[in-house]
């Protein structure tokens, strides 16, 4: 056994253990059961709610809200991270803007957002958007900065024109930041979505967990919790695969 | 780039902020957000009333507990995860995929775990900042150049010497970028922790203003949220860099 497989059969031996664990705790009692359902039970209720059409309907509404912002996010801060690359002396003025950006909650604007769009998807489809949109605009800059300045004089000795060069030679250097961003936009357009929905709107998955849990039907709010959970961390795992199947045939050409 | 440019440009980017909201306000009107005069002078008539420090000292006590937690517990795991090399493989994943997904669900499992009372915040505060310390935490630890180690070895620095003089200085500035999103992260969590089922605090003021229709209130409160949280990342931001850039 090679050492990444003992360290993927680990890191599942792991996690399987922690799961059966909280099984034990919860079922002996340890954990009382009305604060925290056995893993079991939680998935047996995933799978119920899963099949009724509420449920769908606001998985649906939450994985499109997710879907629009995202694209957006990944298109705009690619575009945006383009531009300001070109722009050098407007890119060290609005530096410590993204610098800072992450530290501030950007829930706090979800009242502007409502105010400006209306109460519909838009305000929602906004937040996953401005959670997104930085992680996007920074891997792009960081991956066109990392470009080897070697391969740029290979392109004008090969006198590439250049939309021959961004697509044949730019683009592919910067791939392995780029994946970066649009793995994090993804990751922070879900997070953005689900807690805009929890804390502020009156529908999507997020307002149901909030919803169960105000009126204490805990089985509902377990089983919505895990769907969200294995909802990102299957999603980003994919996305992970992907990437280091990519970097390994960067490797191997 | 000049030290005169760069003030100037930061004068301009500012100047554009700030017409921006203006524009905002023109286009939205009263019923969204406050004009940036008029919540500037609020924003300090606010500081000045104590139901305000109220909910601002459960906020502050909240959050400084959190970052406190995350910070010992966040470099003890990293260090941990850092020095055993297998441990460290099976769980970076691990913790980068918990990175990722919206803890903001797993807020009422606080709630109902620890009570509806301080504690709750600052566990949600911890669950999103720890993370980070301990990635950061362990990446330094992973990183570290061989050669220092070697040179502590020829040199026979005791165990407690390699640490003092030689462990510590390599990743502290790594441990220093971890703790600054670790930062943000607790001071977001506790803010979506008041704003969630809460009575105090800044983000219940927040939320309150929302449900009132209290415009100028949220508004207001918004800005000094930003203002603190710009102020003090950008406070660590510059301290990062020294550490980053010493030697």
């Amino acid at each position: 056994m090679t050492r990444s497989t003992r360290i993927v059969c680990t890191r599942w031996g792991v996690s399987l253990g922690l799961i059966l664990l909280l099984e034990a705790a919860c079922r002996s009692g340890v954990v009382p059961t009305l604060a925290v359902l056995p893993p079991s039970e939680m998935f047996a209720a995933m799978l119920e709610l899963l099949s009724t059409e509420e449920v769908l309907a606001n998985v649906a509404a939450t994985f499109s809200t997710v879907a629009v912002a995202f694209l957006a996010a990944v298109l705009i801060g690619f575009a945006a991270g383009v531009a300001l690359h070109g722009l050098p002396r407007f890119r060290r003025a609005i530096d410590p803007l993204l610098a800072s950006y992450y530290s501030v909650p950007i829930f706090v604007f979800y009242p502007l957002l409502v105010a400006l769009f209306g109460l519909s998807a838009l305000p929602l489809i906004a937040i996953g958007f401005l959670a997104a949109l930085p992680a996007m605009l920074i891997a792009t800059l960081l991956g066109l900065d990392r470009v080897p300045p070697v391969l740029r004089r290979v392109a004008r000795m090969h006198r590439l024109g250049s939309a021959r060069t961004a697509a044949l030679v730019i683009l592919p250097a910067a791939l392995p930041n780029l994946f970066q961003g649009i793995k994090l936009s993804l990751a922070y357009a879900f997070i953005g979505v689900i807690a805009g929905e929890f804390i502020l709107s009156g529908g999507g998955l997020g307002y149901a967990i909030a919803y169960a849990y105000e009126s204490f039907d805990n089985r509902t709010m377990y089983g919505l919790m895990l769907f969200v959970l294995l909802s990102a961390v299957i999603s980003n795992t994919l996305l992970s695969t992907w990437e280091s199947r990519l970097q390994r045939r960067r490797w191997r050409a | 780039m000049t030290r005169r440019e760069g003030l100037l440009d930061g004068t301009l980017i500012l100047l554009a902020m700030l017409a921006v909201w203006q524009a905002l306000y023109q286009y939205a009107g009263s019923a969204a957000l406050t004009p940036p005069w008029a919540t500037a002078r609020y924003a300090v008539e606010l500081l000045g009333t104590p139901t305000f420090w109220g909910h601002a000292t459960q906020t502050l006590s909240a959050f400084a507990w959190s970052v406190a937690i995350s910070a010992v517990l966040g470099i003890a795991l990293g260090l941990w995860f850092g020095a055993f090399r297998f441990a460290g493989d099976v769980a970076e994943p691990m913790l980068a995929s918990l990175y990722t997904i919206p803890k903001v669900t797993l807020y009422p499992v606080m709630l109902l775990l620890f009570g509806l009372g301080p504690s709750a915040k600052i566990a949600f505060g911890v669950i999103h900042g720890m993370i980070p310390v301990v990635l950061f935490t362990l990446g330094a630890v992973k990183n570290i150049r061989p050669v220092l180690l070697r040179a502590a070895r020829s040199l026979r620095l005791s165990p407690m010497q390699t640490a003092r003089f030689v462990l510590v200085p390599a990743v502290l500035p790594e441990i220093a970028s971890g703790l600054r999103v670790g930062f943000s992260l607790c001071l977001l969590g506790v803010l979506i922790g008041e704003m969630f089922a809460s009575q105090r605090g800044i983000g219940f003021l927040i939320i309150n203003g929302i449900n009132s229709h209290n415009v100028k209130l949220t508004t207001a409160v918004t800005l000094i949220v930003i203002v603190f949280a710009v102020g003090a990342n950008s406070a660590l931001l510059a301290l990062d860099r020294r550490l980053h850039h010493r030697g």
